[in-house]
């Protein structure tokens, strides 16, 4: 029997180490001498802290939600008397759940079922084998069996990988470089972090693959300094390496030598970018370049550079081992393989998952990710971060693949999924990636630095209720503007988020203007709390919960709201207790 | 605009604080000579410091032969700089887009009603600075804070401000010593 727990940062968050250690401290108290491996994440983000107990058969179960006091009915029923705790189970080998079935792991393939700090579990799973073989043939049939597997870039652009390479090979220079990037800039994604914390060594096994293929020596990996476990455990799997000899100087014995060191970003969204990254490691501003030349022909230091997302390097080693045709095998016509996603908002089943392209929105949405929390009604879901776009439900049966996405005005992005349900307000997400683009232009170009900012401005009096006719059509004119003008991907895409939800909601922009109300109840100059005196029976919890104490009243009668103090928090919202249900949130125009 | 220098000569600006400087002599003799090294020398100063004091990127600049300005130019880029002191509790509050979605914005206005303080800034009594940040990769868990490293999530108003309150209490009983 073995036992399992995944420590990435979001069972960590949730309290896996504590539950690790009590559980390692009863298994000692019971004298049970099984040791409990760490490893990273499954994915199953939303059922954290989650136990994998593996038995004699190979047969899994996964426990979710364990806590100190589940840990000891789990011991004692399952792993002392050999009866799986049903009630506790997530998903187990005999009843996979919906999450996992739906998925196809080529990149995770290693995620929460490796210890990522031990090399020999990334060599028992092959590992390193990819390298082996690579070596045994020419950088060009490298290049040929990527190009075989129809691999693209994972970053955002979708650009093919092979194309890049053959550029970075064919530039003349002594020295080259190969460089990850793991800035992971779109908020609300993880998959490059939870790889990156999962398997740290089919990164590096990527990078001297496309280092050997290109003809580099050194290699570099730029993480963001938020990520501080996958920094650890990446320092960890680089020395591992280095001892095995699988980085470093004649690498297998082969005239190939090859080394690689981290560099951590310091918090700027454009160092993503990759001209931007490129001066970032120069220790410069992160301002990006013009293109070209390409990083291929001048990048780092005026080298020729190769940089790649840390996905599409994940996926080079498992085309290596298993032929570009495997891979070519799943996916869509134009967009081959798999895709991570990072499945967050108003989803009931939030996670990491991994599915061949081609899938449709729909399935993603609601046969792996379990649908809309409590129930509610979709709204949209948005993709590729600041970049992206907000597509509408009559939209859901839209196949995922680079073409399909982009045709709606979204992008397909890095994978972040964020969903969103009838309390989201559209108007207001706009406002929310314009505020976040508008901080995180670097200023070079005048019709982004001061486009965003113009077009922020005026997000933010329609979300105020302040909106003029004319605004959607002044957004309109100076969002294509921007796009226009801006030398980098950061200004060219940014206006996105507003022209997507103004193409598939501009009812709610309408709602906001003209009729200052706003459909979602989100706006906060456009919602009142109220108390309904009918059906208040005088409680008091809302008045205790109000953190400006502006709610008053006698005990047993009706209380008050004083709007001038209200700082709409929505606390007495939540706390009004069912069955009076006194609390009203108005303000949706319409119905009271 | 204010001019940032507010008339004083840039002498003066840059050496007004009282600041050992031999503290990151170590850092320094580490990467000097490359200047590709320059955002690592703040980072690892920034931990030494707790911020990036104005005498500190003077002396900086002068190891690395760059100019004060440049190397400014380069603490004011990244988000991660701080030029000021920070509070005891760093509380960085997430406000990326599944946060946001799952009302990150609710809970800033509560916290920020418990500490009395804006964005950015830090309580009087030194203990808390509240910074808001996009993405700490935890989105499943949204609404997600951090506080010095340990992240808090899912987050209710209620939670977010009870977790502050015992962190209070627990410096009252333990009498520690405001930062
Ligand atoms: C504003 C901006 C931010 C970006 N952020 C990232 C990022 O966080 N991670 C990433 O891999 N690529 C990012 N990219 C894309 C990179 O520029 C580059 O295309 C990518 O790293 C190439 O790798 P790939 O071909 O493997 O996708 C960003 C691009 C732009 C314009
Ligand atoms: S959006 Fe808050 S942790 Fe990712």
């Amino acid at each position: 029997m073995k036992l399992r727990i995944g420590l990435g940062s979001c069972g960590l968050a949730a309290g896996a180490q504590t539950v690790k250690d009590s559980l390692e401290a009863e298994l000692l108290n019971q004298g049970i001498d099984i040791k409990v491996q760490p490893a990273g994440c499954v994915g199953m983000c939303h059922h954290e802290p989650l136990l994998d107990i593996i038995d004699d058969n190979g047969q899994i179960f996964t426990y979710g939600h364990i806590d100190e006091k589940n840990i000891k009915e789990i011991i004692e029923e399952h792993i002392v008397a050999g009866r799986p705790v049903e009630k506790h189970l997530v998903h187990s080998s005999r009843q996979p759940n919906d999450f996992l079935n739906g998925q196809l792991k080529i990149a995770l393939r290693n995620c929460g079922i490796i210890n990522p700090e031990v090399i020999s579990d990334y060599m028992e799973q092959g590992g390193y084998k990819a390298l082996e073989k690579a070596l045994k043939q020419s950088p060009k049939d490298i290049i040929e069996e990527i190009k075989r597997s129809g691999l693209r870039g994972r970053g955002g652009a979708g650009f093919p990988t092979w194309f890049k390479w053959e550029a970075a090979r064919n530039n003349p220079g002594e020295v080259k470089y190969v460089i990850c990037n793991a800035d992971e800039g779109d908020p609300g994604a993880f998959m490059d972090r939870s790889l990156l914390e999962s398997d740290p060594h089919s990164i590096l096994e990527g990078m001297a693959i496309a280092a050997y293929a290109i003809g580099a020596s050194q290699g570099i990996i730029y993480c963001r300094a938020e990520y501080p476990l996958a920094i650890k455990r990446l320092e960890t799997a680089i020395n591992q390496a280095r001892e095995k000899g699988l980085l470093g100087e004649n690498i297998f014995n082969h005239n190939f030598s090859f080394d690689i060191r981290i560099k951590k970003g310091a918090g700027a969204f454009v160092c993503g970018e990759e001209t931007a990254l490129i001066a970032s490691l120069e220790g410069e501003r992160g301002m990006p370049r013009l293109k070209p030349p390409f990083p291929a022909e001048s990048g780092y230091w005026g080298r020729p550079s190769n940089i790649n997302n840390v996905e599409t390097l994940a996926n080079v080693p498992w085309i290596i081992a298993n032929g570009g045709e495997a891979f070519a095998a799943h996916g869509s016509e134009k967009s081959k393989g798999t895709k991570v996603f990072a499945l967050a908002g108003k989803i009931k089943n939030g996670g990491l998952i991994e599915v061949p392209m081609g899938l449709s929105l729909k399935e993603i949405i609601y046969q792996i990710g379990g649908g809309i929390k409590a129930d509610r009604a979709f709204k949209a879901v948005q993709l590729g971060g600041p970049s992206g776009g907000c597509i509408p439900a009559s939209l859901l049966d839209i196949s995922v693949d680079y073409e399909s996405i982009t045709s709606t005005g979204a992008i397909m992005g890095s994978g972040g999924m964020v969903v969103m349900d009838d309390t989201t307000c559209m108007v207001d997400v706009a406002r929310f990636f314009l505020d976040f683009t508008c901080k995180e232009s670097c200023g070079k170009c005048v019709q982004c630095r001061i486009g965003t900012k113009r077009m922020l401005e005026i997000l933010e009096r329609i979300c105020d209720g302040k909106g003029r006719a004319g605004d959607i059509e002044l957004l309109e004119e100076i969002g294509q503007k921007v796009k226009e003008g801006s030398l980098c991907g950061l200004g060219q895409s940014a206006p996105n988020p507003v022209l997507t939800t103004i193409k598939y909601f501009r009812d709610e922009y309408e709602a906001h203007i003209n009729d200052k109300t706003c459909p979602a109840k989100y706006c906060k100059a456009l919602i009142e709390y109220r108390i309904d005196p009918e059906k208040c029976k005088g409680c008091n919890l809302c008045a205790k919960k109000c953190p400006v104490n502006c709610i008053s009243g006698e005990k047993k009668q009706p209380y008050i709201i004083d709007q001038q103090r209200c700082i709409k928090c929505g606390n007495c919202l939540e706390v009004c207790p069912t069955k009076f249900s006194a609390v009203i949130l108005e303000g949706g125009g319409g119905e009271a | 605009m204010n001019c940032c220098c507010q008339y004083k000569s840039r002498e003066e600006i840059f050496s007004q604080d009282n600041i050992d400087l031999g503290l990151i002599k170590a850092v320094l003799e580490k990467y000097r000579g490359d200047k590709g090294n320059l955002i690592t020398v703040l980072q690892e100063a920034q931990e030494v410091y707790g911020y990036l004091p104005l005498s500190v990127l003077k002396h900086i600049a002068d190891v690395f032969e760059l100019k004060p300005a440049q190397v400014y130019g380069v603490a004011t880029f990244y988000t991660q700089f701080r030029l000021t002191p920070v509070g005891k509790y760093l509380i960085l509050l997430c406000q990326g887009t599944a946060c946001h979605v799952n009302g990150s914005e609710r809970i800033e206005t509560v916290l920020l009603e418990e500490l009395k303080i804006k964005p950015g800034e830090t309580t009087a009594d030194g203990l808390f600075t509240l910074s808001n940040v996009a993405c700490l990769g935890c989105c499943s868990l949204a609404p997600v804070m951090m506080i010095n490293g340990q992240a808090y999530g899912p987050l209710t108003t209620d939670r977010a401000v009870k977790i502050i309150k015992d962190l209070k209490a627990r410096e009252i009983s333990e009498g520690g010593e405001p930062a």
